[in-house]
């Protein structure tokens, strides 16, 4: 370590280590601060996409060409979509506030792997800039949509190929933090932290990244092969040279269905994090939430096949496929009833991340209801390809890890900077939010139930009056989001110091201060109870002090190094 | 390997034992001829590949690519991976994954079949 006694005196914002100003971050090891990068470009990357879902709004306020014309259209959702999939959605909960408290969630220093975590960032940020550049170069943006589904990707004249590649290095990126999470959930745990005594959102981040792990190569093959075709024609998927089309979608949604859930698991995790604390009492069911939470990642797997309904798929693999996913609803439930039970008879306090909560309580079920009518089979061939599916992803994705992103943030704001924001104004926007948010959505289940297919830059005129009111629910949404980060830009900048633990949490991240220090913690803690206990410790800070010998505090050769 | 784990100790001896498996990884002695031997086993393989490619087996095609993939998969993990010296959590770590592809192959290819 380079200054020893001075680590844990400031915060790891303030700390100087061997490099200073912008490479000190740029080449810190530091989980916190690779968090905090994680987020600056995360939240970049929101807006640009959120600024394309805009533009195609407007463009949907009149039939006909409005602001853009169709080939343009083409590329603006494939982008917002890629944009938001593969460098918001995904990412963001994982990287930053994975990265940021799953060391101090488990009594830990830093990740397994400090040096593989500052590279995956980096692989992160290599993968974005490659979506940006395709934007820019050879013959315009790819307009695939983020399937990339062949034979119009293997055919289609745009930059199909940089696009792929983008996202083939983000998968690393997913890969390398999946692999250096789950390494520090089997190792790095404090002592007396059994797997059942681990907090909730580390249970989310433990599925997630097996996930990750095993899913992700999967889509990182597919769309190699995607290069090989349009570059060699080898015909993997063209039925010409004895290819098949339907296995790239195969292929294609044995990953990205899993990656729902590396979208909602770590979201939910955050769930259950925030009722305990707001409800002032241990979690219902604690154990079924962990358990619900691997019973998701891993009948998560078997159910891609439902996003192919249409594709010509045999019957018999549709009916097993249907089946499947009504099966992935029974952890979920198990999680939503558990979440309601938690608030039941609850001493309540209502803040603006509870708020979040309760709204992605109502809109996830929301989301997930409609998923079941597009698990079977009949109805689902009734709303293919229409904007019932828009809606309901958009529910899912948005509504379930977007709106609990924004309650991340809340939550954790003041751990993460130690500034407090206004409270007041975050319930405003957070309402706004939801408001804007069913109003720009729910018509969109209206439209596809009557037959308004989806990525189609025109209409017949009687969609009209649901278009507008979308448009406008974009606008009501778009001002809820900004107004939220800028009450929470006004609170970085001059909010009031935060305390400690300013929530009354009960997780090792409320026990240090607020924004913690470089090594999270003066000597590795000693677990000896549950995570959600309020009426008594289950942490014993300083074992040292009560003449405990832990055999805590030793640091790995690379958390030296992060020093 | 850290001491911050409840079993501490353990994970210690886990330590020094993963140390010795290493030591012995790099011990053994396989011969350039054992190497080569794998590598002709190889090349015969991919030729049988070629050639069935060219023979018309129906649905049996698929299965027989497969098998001979597969076997062509054991001898570079077990022998140029060194997979047949590891610990034993490393070829469970495998195991799991080929069961997962396993399923993975199933689920896609029945598909296939029964269109």
């Amino acid at each position: 370590m380079a200054n020893g006694s001075l680590a844990n005196e400031v915060s790891y914002l303030e700390y100087q280590g061997k490099h200073k100003g912008i490479m000190g971050w740029l080449l810190s090891v530091d989980h916190k601060r690779i968090g905090l990068m994680y987020l600056m470009g995360i939240m970049i990357f929101f807006f640009v996409a959120m600024t394309l879902g805009v533009m195609m709004r407007l463009e949907m306020l009149t039939p006909g060409e409005t602001i853009m014309k169709p080939q343009t259209y083409n590329s603006v959702f494939t982008l917002h979509g890629v944009i938001m999939v593969f460098l918001f959605i995904i990412p963001a909960i994982p990287a930053v506030f994975g990265n940021f408290m799953l060391p101090i969630q488990i009594g830990a220093k830093d990740v397994a792997f400090p040096r593989l975590n500052l590279f995956s960032w980096y692989l992160y940020m290599v993968g974005a800039i490659l979506a940006i550049v395709s934007l820019f170069i050879g013959d315009g943006p790819a307009d695939t949509g983020w399937t990339f589904y062949v034979p119009y990707s293997i055919r289609s004249a745009q930059n199909v190929s940089i696009t792929t590649m983008a996202a083939f290095v983000l998968g690393f990126s997913s890969i390398v933090t999946g692999l250096n999470f789950v390494v520090t959930i089997h190792r790095l745990r404090a002592p007396g932290m059994t797997w059942f005594r681990m907090p909730l959102f580390v249970w989310g981040l433990y599925a997630t990244s097996w996930i990750q792990v095993l899913a992700t190569p999967v889509i990182g093959i597919t769309l190699a092969l995607i290069m090989l075709e349009r570059f060699m024609g080898v015909g993997v998927f063209d039925p010409a040279l004895g290819g098949d089309p339907i296995l790239y979608q195969h292929l294609f949604w044995i990953y990205s269905h899993p990656a729902v859930y590396i979208m909602i698991l770590p979201a939910m995790g955050v769930v259950s994090e925030i009722l305990p604390t707001f409800s002032r009492k241990d979690i219902f069911g604690y154990k079924q939430i962990a358990i619900s939470s691997l019973g998701i990642a891993l009948i998560g797997y078997l159910v891609w096949g439902h996003h192919m309904f249409v594709s010509g798929m045999s019957d018999t693999s549709r009916i097993v496929f249907s089946l499947l996913t009504f099966l992935v609803a029974i952890p979920t439930g198990v999680k939503i009833f558990n979440w309601v039970a938690t608030l039941y008879k609850a001493s309540i306090k209502f803040s603006a991340p509870l708020y979040y909560v309760l709204g992605f309580i109502f809109i996830f079920s929301i989301g997930g209801l409609t998923g079941l009518v597009l698990g079977a089979l009949a109805t689902d061939i009734h709303v293919t390809d229409t904007y019932f599916v828009v809606a309901h992803f958009h529910y899912v994705m948005f509504g379930g890890m977007g709106i609990m992103f924004f309650a991340t943030m809340h939550y954790w704001f003041p751990k993460v900077f130690g500034k407090m924001y206004n409270e007041k104004l975050a319930i405003v926007a957070c309402t706004v939010i939801i408001i804007g948010f069913n109003t720009l959505y729910f018509p969109m289940f209206i439209m596809g139930y009557m037959g308004m297919p989806r990525r189609y830059y025109d209409y017949l005129p009687q969609f009209q009056g649901w278009h507008i009111l979308s448009t406008v629910g974009s606008w009501i949404l778009v001002s809820g989001i900004v107004f939220m980060f800028g009450n929470l830009f006004y609170a970085l900048l001059k909010g009031p110091k935060a305390s400690m633990n300013p929530w009354g949490g009960t997780t090792l991240e409320w026990k240090v201060p607020s924004p913690p220090p470089l090594e999270n913690f003066d000597e590795i803690p000693i677990v000896t109870g549950g995570p959600y206990v309020h009426d008594k410790a289950t942490y014993i800070m300083y074992p040292s002090k009560e003449g405990i010998n832990a055999n805590g505090g030793v640091k790995t050769v690379n958390q030296e190094a992060a020093l | 390997m850290s001491e911050q784990t409840q079993t501490g100790e353990l994970a210690a001896q886990a330590h020094a034992a993963h140390g010795d498996e290493h030591a012995q990884g790099h011990g053994h002695n396989v011969s350039y001829g054992t190497y080569f031997l794998v590598w002709l086993g190889l090349v015969a393989l991919t030729a049988v590949t070629v050639t069935i490619a060219g023979i018309h087996l129906g649905s049996l095609t698929l299965i027989t690519a497969m098998l001979i993939a597969a076997v062509k998969t054991t001898l570079v993990g077990y022998h140029f991976m060194h997979l047949k010296y590891d610990n034993v959590i490393i070829k469970v770590f495998v195991l799991v994954c080929l069961v997962i592809f396993l399923t993975f192959w199933i689920l896609t290819f029945s598909d296939l079949s029964f269109r």
